[in-house]
């Protein structure tokens, strides 16, 4: 047979390449469906500077554990304990902080270091010695949930000291002189994101058409890139009118791109998809599949720590009740993300997508006024309905 | 005599892609129809057809019956009328009992309660029917392939068949097995149940067909009448790829160097229960630019052997020596294997060999990735080109190197994997199976990437339950029973009398003759 990838007509062309970006971004486009749909019925509401701030504020740790699940769910595994893991990890730092007055810094590298050691006894059991990770990590939520609650003696405990605060309530400081409202620093640093990721997706094709690599025409790269660099530079603004770049939205953002690197472009990314996709292959093919598994729960504990970190933060008190059932909003964010129960299969883009997904519709319901109740109702739907979608496209 | 069924002008597309016109089809009752042709040539689409799958009105033509016209809406319907389809991939549930499998969508009951009774005296007659001897307590997972072949077999019976389709059903048999399992088809023929046989092992089609059809790319291209005119294999050859395959086997210039594997004393273990020893203290070697066979029954030990020496990926308890070039060797893990220059090609290339939702570029480059990825970062764009190169070179059919390998053929899917083995630069390749269940035309294919390896100065070693195919390419054949080699040929001398025979005088003098008897049927000489 020949090759079939030269010169299909121009029309055909454009024709596939929709069609296949129409499936890469179909979630991205549900999320801005979401949000105009949000925006209208709140009169706008959900796109002030004030309420996006806020958005961003309640989300983040979803976000960053969602990017350990996506790691975990990709290697055919599942944690239920990251709610409760990051509960205790922000009693444990607030009894560091508060009750002995240990040094942040210090206090927030030892709950990192602790989140990792639970992640490993976990994914000891997951990885060397089989048992399913389902029951592993139910396990883990149990015990974790009643750990916190032991070492708070069931008492909220705070406050914190100010400066870790700043992790979750931060602003990034201003630098440039102020204009009126509009934070100078955070607008430049939008525009210079902005700018650089034109500059990095021009010269990837680029660089691909130098080796004669069939590329996307040029009116859709163009498109795109004017929608991307258009799309950040809206959101920064609308951030930056109100107290500019919140620390935890450049962790956050930080956390995204190392791990979308990771996943995408490295030896152990691709090795994490190769066991999720078929373990014994992977071992067959000199993969050490066990330690990636292994590696896969210890990546989680860190970053469940963290957010757990983000979390008392923010709320400026431990409480027995922290981290209650934020695992299901994490794997749900994972699944939306079009990530595989079997394994293999998921983006980071994917996962971050579904997180905001279920941000955005939690905060556009409680401005509507609706209840807890069809909330939860609403957003169980969207979840099964997301999966529905993803696996009829599968099938076609 | 009129036919007992017939397929009249069926025509069925797919998405465009015409898989069958205009095929014509008879089967009489108490008659061995054999249905060959490549993959891809439209023979399991035609089955599917024939038994519901594609219900009728998704495909055009007529299918008749006992003389009469048939709709069937799903497989039910064909059922019904016991036409009884028995797939490649066995469809039994391992940790069930023979006789929960054979009735388990019907079971005689009496008021919804199973009547376990009936169930057992029917299982043990319907079992010795087809000649298994076992309790129909005998969960699923303790039988070997040959005999859970039986019972689909027995399962089929238990639905009154009356045309019996078999899709491939010798490819994961060993010869013995094979050969009972033909003695039994032969059977059912003089009860009158019509058997459709559909295999790419023409000597067993040879021996047992009463009709043969070949399809190509949809199409009828040959019908012969076995009655009335000798099986010539090179005409169904012939029609089959449609280009005139004078040798079977490609010719190669042999230059044998010196001895790149030497492994000694090598013994393995059980690794469930290991006071068991599979592989008994073995020796075995292959030089630069040979190609050696390990021929052998089922549960000979070959790919435990094969797999132990690869980084122990099997077995507990191993002992013995490799040595690689003249130097000792400890290899631990799989990792070790690969960088001392050892490559296994699986003989279970969906499960243990490919990633099949990944694409062609990612499972070539799979187990080299440090040759693309310099300081750990992968740089696509020379993964691409590699996986390109391999692609042109291998002559892999496939869109793009971005196509999901779940797609591609069986010939097509053995080439992507012996490509990331290629890609590994091995010394050694050792190749388990590797043309079970592919297309006479892409098997020629891997032969002839055989000799290219060994022509390169590499050492291959083949492992095959195909025996003409050892035969035709390998250099040396050595023999391997119940964990040991017990005979040794020059690919010259070898003959498949001689690696029977050699197999049989071990099986008598372990004193193992008793199961071993029952294992090979009607293969005793």
């Amino acid at each position: 047979m020949t090759d079939k990838t030269v010169s299909l007509p121009e029309e055909r062309r454009h024709g596939s390449f929709i069609k296949n970006n129409l499936r890469n971004y179909g979630m991205l486009m549900s999320l801005i469906a979401i949000m105009l749909f949000f925006q209208v019925m709140t009169g706008g509401t959900l796109l002030q500077p004030l309420n996006l701030t806020n958005l961003v504020l309640q989300n983040s740790y979803i976000v960053i554990m969602a990017l350990g699940m996506l790691l975990v769910i990709v290697t055919g595994h599942i944690d239920l304990s990251v709610g409760s893991v990051a509960g205790f990890v922000g009693a444990v730092a607030a009894v560091l902080m508060v009750t002995y007055k240990i040094d942040y810094t210090l206090a927030f590298i030892a709950c990192l270091l602790l989140g990792a050691a639970i992640g490993a006894a976990q994914g000891y059991w997951v990885a060397f010695f089989g048992i399913p990770s389902f029951i592993v990590t139910l396990a883990g939520m149990l015990v974790f949930k009643g750990l916190a609650l032991a070492v708070l003696q069931g008492q909220s405990l705070g406050p914190f000291p100010a400066t870790f605060q700043k992790l979750s309530s931060g602003f990034i400081p201003e630098l440039l002189p102020e204009a009126g409202t509009l934070h100078p620093t955070s607008m430049l640093i939008g525009a210079v994101l902005a700018l650089g990721l034109v500059y990095a997706s021009a010269k990837g094709r680029s660089r691909e058409q130098s080796h004669g690599i069939e590329v996307e025409p040029y009116a859709f790269f163009l498109g795109k890139s004017v929608l991307l660099a258009c799309a950040v530079l809206y959101f920064t603004y609308l951030i930056a009118s109100h107290r500019g770049l919140p620390n935890v939205l450049v962790i956050m953002t930080a956390l995204i791109a190392l791990y979308g690197f990771v996943t995408r472009r490295t030896v152990i990314g691709r090795q994490v998809y190769a066991v999720g996709g078929n373990a014994k292959a992977a071992k067959l093919s000199g993969i050490k599949t066990e330690r990636l598994t292994f590696l896969t729960f210890v990546n989680m504990g860190v970053l469940a720590a963290l957010a757990g970190l983000v979390f008392a933060a923010r709320l400026n008190t431990a409480t027995p009740k922290a981290g209650l059932g934020f695992e299901l909003d994490v794997i749900a964010a994972c699944f939306i993300g079009g990530a595989s129960a079997y394994g293999g299969v998921g983006r980071v883009g994917g996962a971050v997508v579904g997180a905001m997904i279920m941000g955005v519709m939690n905060n556009g319901m409680s401005i509507l006024g609706i209840g807890i109740d069809y909330q939860q109702v609403i957003k169980g739907l969207v979840l099964l309905g997301a999966v529905c979608i993803d696996v009829y496209n599968q099938r076609r | 005599m009129t036919a007992m069924l017939e397929m009249r002008n069926v025509s069925k597309s797919f998405a465009g892609v015409q898989a069958l016109r205009d095929v014509n089809f008879s089967v009489h009752a108490g008659q061995i129809h054999a249905l060959v042709g490549e993959n891809g040539a439209g023979k399991s689409t035609l089955m599917k057809v024939l038994s519901g799958v594609y219900p009728h009105g998704s495909y055009e033509g007529t299918i008749v019956f006992d003389g009469e016209e048939r709709r069937f809406r799903d497989i039910n319907d064909s059922e019904a009328l016991g036409i009884i389809i028995i797939h490649q991939e066995l469809a039994l549930i391992p940790l069930m009992s023979i006789a929960e499998n054979i009735f388990l969508s019907h079971p005689p009951s009496k008021l919804g309660v199973i009547d376990r009774d009936e169930v057992y005296r029917r299982t043990r007659e319907l079992l010795a029917q087809v000649g298994l001897k076992e309790s129909p307590d005998t969960l699923i997972t303790d039988l070997g392939v040959g005999k859970q072949q039986l019972v689909e077999i027995a399962k089929a019976l238990s639905k009154r068949v009356r045309m019996l389709i078999l899709d491939e059903p010798t490819a994961s048999l060993n010869e013995a097995d094979s050969a009972a399992l033909l003695e039994r088809l032969m059977a059912f023929r003089e009860q009158g149940i019509g058997s459709i046989l559909i295999s790419h092992k023409l000597n067993e089609v040879a021996k047992v067909a009463d009709h043969i059809t070949v399809l190509r790319d949809g199409r009828t291209v040959d019908s012969i009448d076995c009655r009335a005119e000798p099986i010539q294999e090179d005409r169904i050859i012939r029609s089959m790829v449609n280009r005139d395959m004078a040798h079977r086997f490609p010719e190669r210039s042999v230059k044998i160097g010196e001895p790149v594997l030497d492994v000694a004393n090598w013994s393995v273990y059980h690794p469930i229960h290991p006071e068991r020893q599979v592989i008994k203290n073995v020796n075995f070697g292959v030089r630069r630019g040979e190609v050696v066979g390990i021929a052998g029954l089922m549960g000979a030990g070959r790919t435990e052997f094969a797999m132990s020496l690869f980084g122990r990926s099997w077995g507990t308890n191993i002992s013995g020596s490799i040595r690689l070039e003249g130097r000792d060797m400890v290899l631990p893990s799989v990792a070790a294997a690969i960088d001392a220059g050892l490559a296994y090609v699986t003989e279970d290339r969906k499960q243990l060999g490919l990633i099949l939702a990944d694409d062609v570029r990612k499972n070539i480059t799979l187990a080299s990735l440090d040759q693309v990825a310099p300081k750990r970062v992968i740089d696509d764009i020379a993964e691409l080109k590699i996986a390109s190169d391999y692609r042109t070179r291998m002559r892999i059919r496939c869109s793009d190197v971005y196509q999901e390998t779940g797609q591609l053929s069986g010939g097509n899917q053995q080439k992507v994997v012996l490509s990331k083995w290629l890609m590994t630069d091995p010394k050694v390749l050792i190749l388990d199976e590797p043309t079970r269940g592919i297309d006479v035309g892409a098997k020629y294919e891997i032969y002839c990437i055989i000799n290219e390896l060994a022509e390169a100065g590499r050492g291959v070693v083949v492992i095959s339950s195909e025996m003409p195919e050892l035969l035709g390419i390998c250099d040396r054949i050595c023999v391997m029973n119940d964990g040991a080699f017990v005979g040794e040929f020059k690919g010259a001398d070898a003959t498949q009398e001689k690696i029977m025979r050699a197999i049989m005088r071990n099986e008598r003098n372990i004193g193992n003759a008793a199961p071993a008897a029952a294992e090979m049927g009607g293969m005793q000489p």
